[in-house]
Order: C-alpha cells, then structure tokens, then sequence
C-alpha cells in the first residue's frame, strides 16, 4: 500500500500529439480515486504511465516515496485489471489468479492458500480449475480482480472493468468492488467514461478532457460546485440544463424569464468582471412545482412551461420542456452531446428537464407553473467555460 | 424437414467420397505397384495377384536408400527447427512492433518466396562449391531455410495477431519480464501456428527435388527424392519400377506420421475466453 503522486505527468505520442498534459494529482495511501471523461480524454494513457505500459515524457511519478518514471511495471508492484479481463486462456481459474505469485517464486503452498482465500472473497471456489473460456462475463471479471488482489500490491490500476458487462450485473459489482477496496484499504486508481460510476465508487474524481484535467474533487464537490460548463454537463444524471442569458443589474434575462440573482451570486459576478452574455446552469433539482412549494413567497422567480413529456418514475416525475431562444451550446456542450449521445440515442439536446415531486400535477401537454431555486443556479462565461460562480474560480 | 437434411448429407458424402478416391487413386496405385514381383509389374493389376516384400527388402538392402533417408530426415528437421525459430521470433517483431522499414521487409521476405527456385540453382551451384558446403547437409538446409522463412513468417505473424495484446500487457504488469511473458503467455497460444507452420516446412523441405538434386553429387548429403532418381534395376535392361515404388511409399510414411503427430496440437479457437469477444 502506498500513495502515487503525479508531478507535472505528460504524454506525447511519437506522431506529435499531445494525450496527457500537465497532470499533477497526489492519491493518498488507502485512496480510491476515479480518472473519469469521455473517449480519448487521456484517463487509460494516464493509467497506462501508472503502470508503466506507457513511457512518461515529462513529469515525475512517485509510488510511496519512490520515483518509478524508468522501472519495467514487474518492479511497480502495482496489479492491473483490464477493460478486456487478459485472461490467460490456457490457464485455469487457479493458474491465472496464482500466476503473480509464481512468477513472484511465492512457495506453492502459499500460493495455493492465498488463491483460495482470493476465489473465497470473490465465489469463485467452485470454478478454481475451470478454464476462463467456460466461464461467464461476470466470473471472468471477478477472476480478473481475484488476480489483482491475491498478491496485495501497492495499488489496484483500473480500466473500465465494468464496462463489459451488462447493467445490472455492473451495478452488482459496483457495489463489490467498492467493498473489497474498503476492506482490503488498497489504493485504487480506476478509470471509467460512465459518471455514475465514478460518482458511486471514489473517494475523489478527476475530471479530464483532452489530457487535461478539468477538475479534482469529491463527489458532492463536482456535483454543487462544478469548475466549469464541461464538468458541470458531464456530472449528474440527467445532465445539468444550459441556458443562455444576459447579465442586466441584478437580473439575469433568460428564455425562461427574469431571473433575480441572489446577492452571494451577485458578488461572485462583480467580483469576476462577468461579461454581459453568460450561460445559465440549472440541475434538474432546481426547479419545483410551485403548486407543491412549501417554500415562503420570497422562494424565487416562477415560469409557466408547457409540459412536453413526462416521466414517472413513482419517487420523482421528470418533465421536459422546450424554451425560446433555446439551449446553450458551446465546443465543451458540444463534445459531451456527442459523448452522451451515443449513450442515450435519440435524447433531445435541446429540452430542458426539471425534477419535481411525485405528487405533481403536470400533464403532458399541459402547462405547469415551476419555481426555480436561484440558490442552486450556476452561471458560465461562454467564452472560458469557467464557473463564475464557483467560490474559489478567479481567486 | 428430415428427409431434406438426409438428402443434403446425402449429396455431400457423395462428393466427398468422389474427391477423396480421386486423391487417393495413385497413392493406392504406388502402393500396389510396390507389393507386386517384378514379373507381374506390368499386368495392369490394380490389385496385386501376389503379394511380396521384395521390393522393400531390396531397397534396405543396399545402404545407399538408407542413407539417403537418413539425410532427409536430419536435413528436413534441422532445417524445419531453425525456420521455425527464427520465423517465430521475426513474427512476433512483425505482429507487435512499430519499426521504419517494417513493410519493405515484409515485401523483401514476400520476394523471396515469389523468386522461382530453378533460377537459382545455377548459381547456387557455383557459390556452394567455391564456399566449400556443395554435397554437405548445410548447402541444402541454407537454401530450405530461405525458402521456407517467408512462409513460417507469415503464417506465424497472423497467428500472433490473433493474440489479444491486452495478455502480454496483463503478464508484464503481472511481474514478468518480456522474456517470460513470451514464454509463459504468448509462445503456448502460438503453439497451434508454431506446428501449423512446422508442419508446412518440414514438408516443404521433405519434398523438395530440384535442390537436393542439384546441389549434391554422393550419398553424403543426397536426400530420398534425388537418390530414387539414381535407381538402377538389377540388370539394365530391367526399369527399376518395383523399387521406386516401394521407395515413395517410404518416404510418405514420416510425413503422415508427422502430421498425425501435431494435427492434435493445431487446435482452433484455443485463445477464446481470454477477453469478451
């Protein structure tokens, strides 16, 4: 068990681009920490340097207190888990998970115990000398990670282990993986472009784009206080809505009407010089029904929205609804509506959805009258992408 | 539905039966040949009246079958061994790495197998005989080799692109040296290409007539192909026909066993389940 340190971490190609940038990231001992963000943002090349399948070409990488930059990955002391699972096929269940061992000369007999104590953990003990080609998808993960923990390294790499199995099966070993890194406290670095995942398992998340790291933070941090419009857009689930409005006084003129600010978000605005168009951010949780709101009348500014469809889902009801003057869009907007919509084919980019109480009124097609929380509401500068309202931003 | 499955197998036993006496015919037909007495030789029999092993004592009777045998089976075999371990290393090069001058190698070693042997020969002629290795083992496993290294190389490469290179990277992070990781990993999942290919070679190389009658002038390196076309009949006015028969169904012998032997290794499909496929 140890702590990794990134310094400065760059990775360029040999044809000239440029996959990682600058990455400066400390895990701590005992750690789980999720690389997260849409294809080609560089999460597996920075894992890969982790583990040392990739050259590092700028930078220095620290595992405990020891700069690894030029060790082979056999003298990392790091066990790797693969998008893939590389089983080794002509080897049992056995072989496979004892295969570290051997090649550490472990002594058989310990070899033997500490395999059975991993296929223990896992429910393996039944298919310990089946060969991976009889077995299904979620037993050759688990023996794939039953191969990563049977000779306690210093750090458990990652790549999207779930990613090949199917829903519910994933959201079962979530929650397994989740609980064997508490239990065994085994630094973790896992890497995935699914955000639910990243938000469920770390301890902390790295958000990157285009080899750049975005931001760095807890869950909740990245989910109420998002850095800018990428992190803001990938995070959540359904993803924050974008609008764009213009900054007049106090009031924040938008396709859905005025919108009085607060004064902690005028004074971020003033503090930061915020141009005059700026892009509204509103999560779905934002708005409420203001036929259900026990909130007093001062609560917030109120739109009437014709409903175009809902979705009940028996603890919430998600209706969708279309503004004038629609939606934001920007490069960062952009990328994450083709990253998404590859995932949710066919999902109208365009709508805006709020999240409202199960016991609404709503009906499609109808109008509804909704309450927006101004508390909650983040405002971008289109140009940048920063958050103008993030507490720490332009500081 | 039945009936319609029974007739489709039906017609395809059919065929097949058809294809395989067609292949088979003249092998039958050196076989009978070689079990007749000289004086039923031309008969026309395809069944022999009477059957003797004459023939086939005759041919071990002298040394000079024997010997020949004995050159073409250490000259096939060495030449098959070397092929194939250069074949596996210069494969493996192919399928993984990235190198300036990788496709004109390639193309090199393509050129190579596509060069007709018999315009060659004269001047190998020559070379071997300045160079000393004419009529020795090594002045015929040199050229098999050659011959044979573009084919060991491709037929390998494609085997080891099949391998899901995520393995190699899993043994390495696994604690092996890329010395181990070939052994250990990926060399037993290119077993099955590694006898395919052997099997080529060793039967390449087993057959060859124009260089093993070219390149060698005694018994010291003539090899069965070139020594049965030194034959004689026991007067001459006699064909040695019975004794070149009984020859070819010798030296078939060593290639079927050899291909019985590794065609149980040659197992398709051994690298599923190593990643979702």
């Amino acid at each position: 068990m140890a702590e990794i340190t990134l310094e400065g971490i760059t990775k360029r190609f040999p044809d000239g681009s440029l996959a990682v940038k600058d990455v400066d990231l400390d895990i701590a001992d005992g750690e789980f920490v999720i690389l997260v963000g849409p294809s080609g943002c560089g999460k597996s090349t920075t894992l890969n340097m982790i583990a040392g399948l990739e050259d590092i070409t700028e930078g220095t990488l620290r595992i405990g207190d020891q700069v690894v930059n030029q060790l082979a990955p056999k003298e990392r002391d790091v066990a790797m888990v693969f998008q893939s699972y590389a089983l080794y096929p002509h080897m049992s269940v056995r072989e496979n998970m004892g295969f570290p061992l051997r090649l550490a000369k472990v002594d058989k007999a310990t070899v033997n115990s500490k395999v059975e104590e991993a296929a223990r953990i896992l429910d393996l003990t039944e298919h310990l000398d089946r060969k991976p080609a009889n077995l299904s998808g979620g037993q050759r993960q688990r023996v794939a990670m039953g191969r990563a923990i049977v000779r306690d390294p210093k750090a458990f790499l990652m790549d999207e282990p779930l990613s090949n199995l199917d829903a519910k099966l994933r959201v079962q070993m979530r929650t397994q993986i989740s609980r064997l890194q508490r239990r065994l406290g085994t630094t973790t670095v896992y890497v995935t472009h699914d955000q639910t995942e990243a938000m469920t398992l770390g301890d902390r998340v790295v958000v990157m784009r285009q080899g750049l790291v975005q931001q760095i933070g807890t869950p909740a941090q990245l989910y109420d206080l998002p850095r800018n419009l990428f992190v803001a857009g990938f995070i959540g689930s359904p993803a924050m809505n974008f609008l764009n409005a213009t900054l007049d006084g106090g009031m924040l003129r938008s396709p859905l009407g005025d919108l009085p600010l607060d004064d902690r978000t005028r004074q971020a605005l003033e503090r930061q010089n915020a141009p005059r168009e700026v892009i509204v951010g509103l999560r779905p949780e934002a708005f409420e029904d203001a036929a259900l709101s026990t909130r007093p009348s001062r609560g917030g500014p109120v739109f009437t929205a014709t409903v175009d469809v809902l979705e009940s889902l028996g603890s919430d009801a998600y209706v969708y609804f279309t503004a004038e003057g629609g939606s934001a869009t920007t490069a960062e907007l952009e990328e994450l509506a083709a990253d998404s919509g590859l995932r949710d084919t066919g999902a109208e980019v365009q709508q805006i959805v709020a999240r409202l109480d199960a016991a609404t009124r709503a009906r499609e097609g109808a109008p509804v009258e909704l309450l927006v929380d101004m508390a909650k509401a983040h405002v971008f500068d289109p140009a940048t992408g920063a958050n103008l309202t993030h507490p720490e931003s332009g500081a | 539905m039945a009936a319609v499955g029974r007739t489709h197998a039906t017609r395809w036993g059919v065929i097949n039966v058809v294809v395989v006496l067609y292949a088979l015919f003249p092998v039958w037909w050196i076989a009978a040949l070689s079990f007749k007495a000289p004086s039923t030789l031309t008969d026309g029999n395809y069944i022999p009246r009477q059957w003797t092993w004459e023939n086939y004592r005759g041919i071990f009777k002298t040394s000079e079958f024997t010997r020949a045998l004995i050159n073409s089976i250490g000259i096939a075999l060495i030449s098959t061994v070397i092929a194939v371990v250069l074949g596996t290393m210069a494969a493996y090069a192919v399928a993984r790495l990235r190198f300036p001058g990788k496709r004109v190698l390639i193309g090199m070693s393509l050129l190579i197998a596509m060069f007709p042997p018999i315009s060659l020969v004269s001047p190998l002629f020559n070379i071997e005989r300045i160079l000393g290795i004419f009529d020795t083992w090594v002045g015929l496993i040199i050229p098999y080799m050659t011959f044979s290294l573009p084919l060991a190389i491709y037929t390998l490469s494609a085997f080891f692109r099949e391998i899901p290179w995520d393995l190699e990277k899993a043994a390495k992070v696994d604690g092996a040296t890329p010395a181990q990781a070939f052994r250990l990993v990926i060399a037993p999942l290119a077993a099955p290409g590694v006898f395919t290919t052997a099997i080529l070679v060793f039967i390449f190389c087993w057959n060859d007539f124009l260089f093993a009658i070219s390149l060698t002038s005694t018994r010291a390196a003539r090899t069965v192909p070139a020594a049965i076309a030194f034959f004689t009949g026991s007067s001459q006015f006699q064909q040695p026909t019975g004794s070149i028969a009984a020859a070819a169904v010798v030296i078939t012998i060593p290639i079927i066993i050899f291909v019985l032997l590794f065609q149980r290794r040659i197992v398709a499909g051994l690298t599923s389940g190593a990643v979702k496929g």
